[in-house]
C-alpha cells in the first residue's frame, strides 16, 4: 500500500496503524468512544487486508485475558477499551505486565461513573498508573497513528518487555476527522519487524508463565522496575529512529515548546496541548514569556526532564483532566515529587479542568498563564484551582 | 491566516455529523487544513434529539481543540429546533446563517446575514428522501465559496457508493443554483 494523506477520525487512525502493525491476535469488546476502532479492525480482518485472529469476546476482562493467553505463546496482540471497560479489565492488567507481555492497548479516554457520562477525561487511565503498564498520551490523530507503531517497538524491545497503553481523548480525538499521513507498508515493516520472543510457552521447552513465587517476589518486581527505567532510553531511541524514517518526531518522554526563556510553563496531557500551543503563540506575540511541557509518557515518568525544567522556570502549572478525590490532580502529584529534587523551588499551581468533557478554552488557558506569571513574581495563591466552573465553586 | 469555524444544528439521524465531515473533507481535498467533530458537550445524541456538529477550516495546520462557541457560519437543518435551541448563539457579527427553509424566517438579530434554501424539497426531488445535508452543503458552497462544488462532489463520492453518491451530487448542484439571497 503506497503512502498517502487521508482524512479520517482518531479511532480510524488507530485502526489503520493496527493494520500496518500486523498483530497476530486482536481481542476486543466495543465501548464508546473506542467502538469505531474495533469495528474498523474487524472490517480489515473480514476483507483480508489484515491477516489476524479477531476474537469477539464477551467483556473487557476477557479481552485482556485472551490477549494475555495469545501473548503467552508469543503472539503480537492488540486490544482497545475505554473508561468502565478499562476498570473492568483492571484485574488483568498486572497479570500482563508481570508476565512481561508486550501487549499494546488503545484506551479512548472517557470519564468514569457516577455521574455516568461518555465524554473525555483521564480518570480512567490514570487510575491504572500503578499497573506496570507504560502510558502515553496523544495530541492528535497523527500522533495516535504513529504511537501505535512506536508502542510495539518499545514494548517488544528485549530491554523493556512491558505492555503499553496508548491514550486518546474520547471524542476530542477519537471522533474528530483530520488529516493523517499514512506511510508505506514496506517502511512500517522495516521499522517494526515481526515479533520474536523467548518469553512464551513452548512444547519443546516447557515453562510456565504467571507463576506463583514467594522467595523471589521482591526481586521479580525490582527487575520489572529496573527494566521500566531502561525503557526511558528506549522510548527516546525509538522516537529518533521513527523521526529518521517517517519525518515525525515527538520528543520521547516529553516535549518542551517555547520553554527556552519561559518564566511560566503549563504541563499538559493529551488533546488540550494544541490549544495551549495556540495560546502560547499569541501571548508570546505580546511579550509574555510562557511555555508548554507536553507530558507524553506518565509511566515511565520523565523525572530527570522535569527536574531540569523546574530549575529553569519560576512557575509551573499542571493541567490535570483528572482528580484524585481527597488530594489533588494525579499528574500534579507526580510532577511535584520530581520538582522536589530540583535545586530551586518554582511556584506550583494545579489546574483541574475538563472533567467529564468540560471545555477548556483559550481564555481559560490565558488566565492560567497570567496567574502563573503573577505567581512567578511572588504572588501567593491557591494550590489547586478548578477551571471553567462558576467562581462560587473555585475553592 | 484564514480560520473559519462552523456549527451545524440538526436532529439525530439527519446527518449533521456526516455533513461536518463532508464539508471538512471537501476543504481537505482542496489542500486546506480541516477538522470535523461532533458535539463535545453531552454525549446523549440520539434519533430526533437536537444535535450539533462542528468544523474548522484553515490555510495552516489547526492545533485548536476547544469547543466552537463563536462560529463564523451556522447551518440549520431543521428550523423546528429553534423552539428549543438558540441557533444564533455566539454567531459572529456579520456571520452567515443558512436555513433549510422554503421561506424566510424572522430573526432576533439584524447583524447577521441569513440565507434560505429549500433543501428538504431538493433532497426529495433528487435523492427521494428528505436527507438534506448534501443540498445544504451546495448552498454553503455558493454563499461562502469556502469549498467548491467539485470538491464537495469528491468528498461525497468518498463517503457514499455509486448511485447514492451521484444523487447527492445532483442535490448539491441544484441547491447551489437555487439558494436565495445570493448576489
Amino acid at each position: 500500500m503506497p503512502g498517502k494523506k487521508i482524512f479520517i477520525s482518531g479511532d480510524e487512525a488507530v485502526a489503520e496503524a493496527v493494520r500496518m502493525a500486523r498483530p497476530h491476535v486482536i481481542s476486543a469488546y466495543p465501548i464508546t468512544p473506542q467502538t469505531v476502532t474495533v469495528e474498523r479492525i474487524s472490517d480489515f480482518v473480514e476483507d483480508g487486508s489484515l491477516k489476524s485472529e479477531y476474537l469477539h469476546v464477551e467483556s473487557e476482562h476477557s479481552a485482556m485475558s485472551a490477549a494475555i493467553g495469545a501473548a503467552a505463546v508469543g503472539a503480537r496482540t492488540f486490544t482497545a477499551t475505554s473508561s468502565q471497560g478499562l476498570l473492568y479489565m483492571a484485574e488483568t492488567l498486572p497479570y500482563a505486565s508481570g508476565a512481561r507481555f508486550p501487549i499494546v492497548m488503545m484506551n479512548a479516554n472517557r470519564t468514569v461513573a457516577t455521574p455516568w457520562a461518555l465524554l473525555s477525561d483521564h480518570r480512567d487511565s490514570l487510575s491504572q498508573l500503578d499497573s506496570g503498564w507504560m502510558q502515553v498520551y496523544c495530541e492528535d490523530a497523527q500522533e495516535a497513528f504513529d504511537m501505535i507503531l512506536q508502542a510495539y517497538r518499545i514494548a517488544e524491545d528485549p530491554r523493556v518487555m512491558s505492555p503499553v497503553m496508548v491514550n486518546l481523548d474520547g471524542f476530542i480525538l477519537t471522533h474528530t476527522y483530520e488529516m493523517v499521513d499514512l506511510p508505506d507498508q514496506e517502511e512500517v515493516d522495516a521499522f517494526l519487524p515481526p515479533y520474536r520472543t523467548e518469553n512464551r510457552m513452548d512444547l519443546e521447552e516447557p515453562r510456565t508463565v504467571c507463576y506463583a513465587s514467594l522467595d523471589e517476589y521482591m526481586e521479580f518486581h525490582m527487575k520489572q522496575e529496573f527494566d521500566m527505567r531502561k525503557a526511558r532510553a528506549v522510548i527516546a531511541e525509538v522516537d529518533r529512529d521513527f523521526g529518521i524514517r517517517f519525518g515525525r518526531q515527538y520528543g520521547g518522554l516529553l516535549e518542551k515548546y517555547r520553554c527556552e526563556d519561559a518564566d511560566a510553563v503549563i504541563f499538559t496531557l493529551g488533546s488540550v496541548t494544541g490549544t495551549v500551543r495556540s495560546v502560547i503563540d499569541s501571548m508570546r506575540g505580546n511579550g509574555y514569556r510562557v511555555g508548554l511541557v507536553k507530558m507524553r509518557f506518565v509511566r515511565p515518568f520523565p523525572e530527570d526532564e522535569v527536574v531540569d525544567i523546574a530549575e529553569k522556570v519560576k512557575a509551573i502549572g499542571v493541567l490535570d483532566r483528572d482528580l484524585s478525590i481527597g488530594y489533588e490532580g494525579i499528574v500534579f502529584s507526580n510532577v511535584s515529587s520530581s520538582v522536589l529534587r530540583a535545586c530551586s523551588a518554582p511556584a506550583m499551581v494545579n489546574y483541574i479542568g475538563g472533567l467529564g468533557g468540560r471545555n477548556i478554552s483559550k481564555d481559560n488557558i490565558q488566565e492560567m498563564f497570567l496567574e502563573l506569571l503573577r505567581a512567578a513574581d511572588g504572588e501567593k495563591g491557591k494550590r489547586v484551582r478548578f477551571v471553567n466552573v462558576g467562581s462560587e465553586y473555585d475553592g | 491566516m484564514l480560520l473559519v469555524e462552523l456549527r451545524i444544528h440538526g436532529r439525530g439521524g439527519q446527518g449533521s455529523v456526516a455533513m461536518a465531515e463532508m464539508i471538512a473533507g471537501a476543504a481537505f481535498a482542496e489542500g486546506k487544513f480541516a477538522q470535523a467533530f461532533p458535539y463535545l458537550g453531552g454525549g446523549g445524541e440520539r434519533r430526533g434529539a437536537p444535535v450539533q456538529a462542528y468544523a474548522r477550516i484553515s490555510d495552516s495546520p489547526i492545533k485548536l481543540r476547544e469547543k466552537i462557541e463563536e462560529p463564523d457560519l451556522v447551518i440549520v437543518q431543521d428550523p423546528t429546533i429553534m423552539e428549543m435551541v438558540d441557533v444564533l448563539s455566539g454567531l459572529k457579527k456579520d456571520g452567515v446563517i443558512l436555513f433549510n427553509s422554503e421561506s424566510t424566517i424572522e430573526l432576533s438579530r439584524e447583524d447577521v446575514r441569513a440565507f434560505f434554501v429549500p433543501a428538504s424539497r431538493i433532497a426529495i426531488e433528487t435523492i427521494g428522501r428528505p436527507i438534506m445535508n448534501t443540498a445544504l452543503i451546495g448552498a454553503l458552497a455558493r454563499i461562502t465559496g469556502l469549498v467548491s462544488v467539485d470538491a464537495v462532489a469528491e468528498a461525497i463520492r468518498e463517503k457514499f457508493p455509486g448511485e447514492i453518491a451521484e444523487k447527492n451530487v445532483l442535490a448539491v448542484r441544484k441547491a447551489y443554483e437555487q439558494v436565495g439571497g445570493v448576489e
